[in-house]
């Protein structure tokens, strides 16, 4: 092979965000606001999170915290459902809340001139969510309905069972849109105590960016949520840590007259505080996503024609997510691409990577920055991300040199942390399969 | 108005567009061939998907597997999609790096190698997206309801195409499709972003202008479908516990004057539809169906859109049924809303609330270097970009009589397909 490697790609850091380009306030109630101006377009975006998950519901309330944030807009103590969405979608705005593990999400967005009703409406339902009990009956069947396609779909049963064998008695086991068991039970009550303890603006961040100057966005927001308080809202309880398996594990699901069979396959990841989380981030890169899905995209679908799709995944929230592998395959082929797949991954760990694909996946994870900041969401993104995960408002200006100083011993020594082709969930679901 | 963009074809027929877009440091650039599963017959029903997959493949100058390192590399995002009317290859570059991109489109316009062991592999790569596709009910059900929809015109046929046509067609079958619809006169060229339009041109003509013309076969003429003479019911019975309803009606293609007043119809029935590639939606729980059918706890969710086409197609509405109720339920709630829609107009109120949605999806549309450059092409697939830049003018031209009669000439039973997705499985809410 020639070597093709190519000094990395220079940007204007300046066009980053950056502290010059952030305006961040801390209000007293706890509430963290940060705000960035995009007048390319006149519209804004509103993101935020809150600490309240489904850490904070018990393995038989599974689901109430995503039952809880999808309630929220079902009516508050001034206005119906009814008044809320036209109020709402009369602007052609949107406003939409939903809860994982760790957070509550929400997302709004506008045109700029309707940025104080966005806000208004979501200080409104944060803070005084009327939770009717018919709404919440109708919003649960909704959901149960959703949980009986999700239970009927390969791609979602093989990841449910996969996380499963990885995290055993873990909440990070469970699915944060519960079961159709666990769902079937919740009530407005439920739902109702749950908003009282978990929610509030301690721990709460919320970034706005589009054409709206970044000060005023600031105090739009103080002027909406700055005088909510709780007193009653509870700490996030401390997450146990992950046992971690011992062997190969393996879990076959059958879903009789499906055409396709799915699998997950991989190992516990690093969380995203981790100091090598970038490292092993770059190395996912390599391993499979990179050009068309990486080396697994190259031997599973580009050599062996196995797979319309197959990519590995690494999600670094708070805690320590999934370094993991999926694939679609022809149910006569799951064998043959799950060993190709061990394979490649034991490839990787035993020899590591070549200077060539460190320094191709070092120039994309730099020249795509920009593509990744063009959208408002992109860049709230990426200020909710630096907030809540405490990297520094300078970050994505230290992030080219940060990526360029990544070597390939860090990446084989990150990779034989993480990934050991012989300490592994698999998990498969499909029309052949048997009960495992 | 075309403000600031440039309209122009080279001596070859290629079409060009150019935009100039200054926002951010970026350039997406995106061919456009007039070729899709409308121009397909039986027996290769799916080509041109298949076509778009080997255009990924290799060339003598770009072999298999290095355009996609290449195009990473420099941090960019490309993609192509085969759809009803057409196939389009896009990147979204660095501006600096948008050479390469415009190298690449060049050379696959005639050089791919459609080899042999490289197509046989790519065939089961697209069995393996087909079978994936057959995993979701909504997509059984939608294949069934395009059937019945259209008797002789090929949109008859999934753009994936039949699994029978996809284990049987040959490497010379996609060659040929390839060579005949893979030329400059066969293509739009549409680039939006950060660069300077004189320059631009240049590098186009450069790269595109020697790129022969010859090759192109002339079409069959694309029969018209002929007009539906009474409802068209289909059924499709399958794995799952959830109904599914898919009710399609015929509606004419994006350049009918009535393209307008039925989209403002869609936004007061179903919510409003954005026809974005990027950008994001909108909910539609104040539309009338949401009323209807899932605050009185019929169905779980529904949604419904128009498409812009070439020719008539389309306007469908699907239903997540609840399992505790049927579909014959769900089409009864239907109905009776349709005929309350007949019955009392849709309101001026309902009007400029379609209106003020449409012209927030443009702007959120409009954020995005790539969704312009997308609409910079898409447009002149099925009409030209004036279709686009008065779009919103001819929305907001729209009278709630319009609505009214566009309702009365379009919702009728004569002229729909109901589809239902029977699911063969336990209903444990029942």
């Amino acid at each position: 092979m020639p070597d093709r490697r190519r000094p990395l790609p220079k940007l204007d850091i300046r066009s980053l965000p950056g502290p010059a380009t952030i305006e961040r306030r801390v209000l007293a109630n706890g509430l963290v606001i940060l705000a960035r101006e995009n007048f390319s377009s006149p519209s804004v975006i509103v993101s935020g999170s809150l600490t309240a998950g489904a850490l904070d519901e018990t393995k038989a309330q599974g689901g109430l915290a995503d039952l809880t944030a999808s309630a929220l807009m079902r009516g508050s103590t001034s206005r119906t459902f009814e008044q809320i969405y036209e109020t709402i979608e009369s602007l052609g705005a949107s406003l939409s809340f939903g809860a994982g593990t760790h957070s509550t999400s929400f997302r709004g967005k506008s045109l700029a001139e309707d940025l104080p009703m966005v806000l208004g409406l979501a200080s409104e339902v944060l803070r005084a969510p009327a939770f009717p009990k018919k709404q919440v009956e109708r919003l649960r069947a909704e959901k149960l309905t959703g949980l009986t396609i999700r239970d009927q779909d390969t791609g979602s049963v093989a990841q449910l069972t996969f996380d499963e064998l990885l995290y055993g008695d873990h909440p990070y086991s469970l699915p944060s849109d519960g079961f159709r068991e666990t769902v079937s039970r919740l009530t407005d009550g439920s739902v109702r105590g749950f908003h009282r303890r978990a929610y509030g603006p301690r721990g709460t961040l919320l970034a706005v960016v589009g054409a709206v100057r970044a000060r005023q966005a600031l105090d739009a927001v103080e002027a909406a949520l700055g005088d909510w308080r709780n007193p009653e809202q509870q700490m996030q309880s401390e997450m146990p840590s992950v046992a971690g398996l011992a062997g190969i594990v393996r879990r076959d699901r059958a879903l009789p007259g499906k055409s396709q069979s799915d699998l997950v396959i991989g190992g516990i990841g690093p969380s995203r505080y981790d100091p090598d989380y970038l490292t092993a981030a770059l190395a996912n890169s390599i391993l499979g996503r990179f050009g068309l899905m990486g080396r697994l995209g190259d031997v599973v679908r580009e050599s062996a024609g196995l797979a319309y799709s197959v990519a590995s995944s690494l999600s670094g929230g708070p805690g320590p997510g999934p370094w993991q592998v999926v694939a679609g395959v022809s149910p006569a082929n799951v064998d043959r691409a799950l060993d190709l797949i061990r394979k490649e991954i034991r490839r990787f760990v035993q020899r590591g990577v070549t200077p060539q694909e460190l320094n191709d996946n070092q120039a994309n994870f730099i020249g795509r920055l920009p593509l990744q900041m063009e959208s408002n969401e992109g860049v709230a993104g990426a200020l909710i991300s630096m907030e809540r995960f405490q990297l520094g408002l300078d970050f994505y200006q230290r992030y080219p040199d940060l990526v360029a100083s990544i070597t390939r011993e860090h990446i084989l020594a990150t990779s034989r942390r993480f990934l050991e082709p012989d300490v592994m969930a698999i998990a498969v679901a499909g029309p052949g399969a048997a009960e495992g | 108005m075309s403000l600031g963009v440039l309209r122009t074809r080279l001596r070859n027929g290629l079409e060009v567009r150019l935009k100039e877009i200054h926002t951010a440091p970026l350039i997406s650039a995106w061919v456009w061939y007039r070729v899709g599963s409308r121009n397909e017959r039986p027996g290769t029903t799916g080509i041109s998907h298949l076509v778009e997959h080997m255009q990924f493949k290799g060339t003598p100058h770009f072999p298999a597997g290095v355009l996609d390192k290449a195009i990473s590399r420099d941090g960019g995002y490309w993609n192509a999609m085969t759809w009803l009317d057409w196939t389009a290859y896009f990147e979204t570059m660095p501006a600096g790096s948008i050479d390469l991109a415009l190298r690449l489109e060049a050379d696959r316009m005639v050089h791919s190698l459609f080899e042999t062991d490289e197509f046989e592999s790519e065939r089961t790569v697209v069995i393996a997206e087909r079978q994936g596709n057959e995993n979701e009910p909504t997509f059984r059900l939608a294949e069934e309801v395009q059937a019945t929809a259209f008797r002789v015109h090929p949109y008859h046929h999934e753009v994936i195409g039949h699994m029978a046509d996809l284990e049987t067609m040959t490497r010379d079958d996609l060659y040929r499709h390839y060579r005949a619809h893979y030329v400059p006169g066969n293509a739009v060229l549409a680039v939006a972003g950060d660069f300077q339009t004189r320059a631009m041109l240049a590098t186009i003509r450069e790269l595109f202008g020697h790129l022969p013309t010859s090759g192109r076969v002339r079409e069959p003429v694309t029969p018209a479908e002929p007009e539906q003479r009474g409802e068209k019911r289909v059924v499709v019975e399958g794995p799952g516990e959830t109904p599914y309803l898919d009710i399609a009606y015929h509606v004419p293609a994006a350049r009918s004057d009535d393209f307008f007043p039925l989209s403002v119809l869609d936004s007061a029935l179903a919510g409003a539809s954005s026809l974005n590639l990027f950008g994001g939606g909108i909910s539609n729980k104040t539309s009338r169906l949401y009323k209807a059918l899932v605050e009185r706890e019929v169905a779980a969710s529904v949604g419904g859109g128009l498409a812009a086409t070439i020719d008539p197609y389309l306007y469908s509405i699907q239903a997540t049924v609840r399992p505790d109720r049927t579909p014959e339920q769900a089409l009864q709630a239907f109905d009776d809303e349709v005929a309350r829609l007949l019955d009392h107009p849709v309101s001026a109120g309902e009007v400029a609330k379609a209106i003020k949605q449409a012209r927030a999806l443009f702007a959120y549309g409009s954020e995005s270097i790539t969704n312009q450059a997308f609409w910079l092409g898409y447009s002149e697939i099925f009409a030209d970009y004036a279709w686009f830049e008065t779009y919103l003018e001819r929305i907001a031209q729209v009278t709630p009589g319009d609505v009214h009669a566009a309702a009365q000439k379009y919702l009728v039973p004569a002229n729909r397909i109901v589809g239902i997705y029977r699911p063969t499985g336990e209903q444990p809410h029942a």
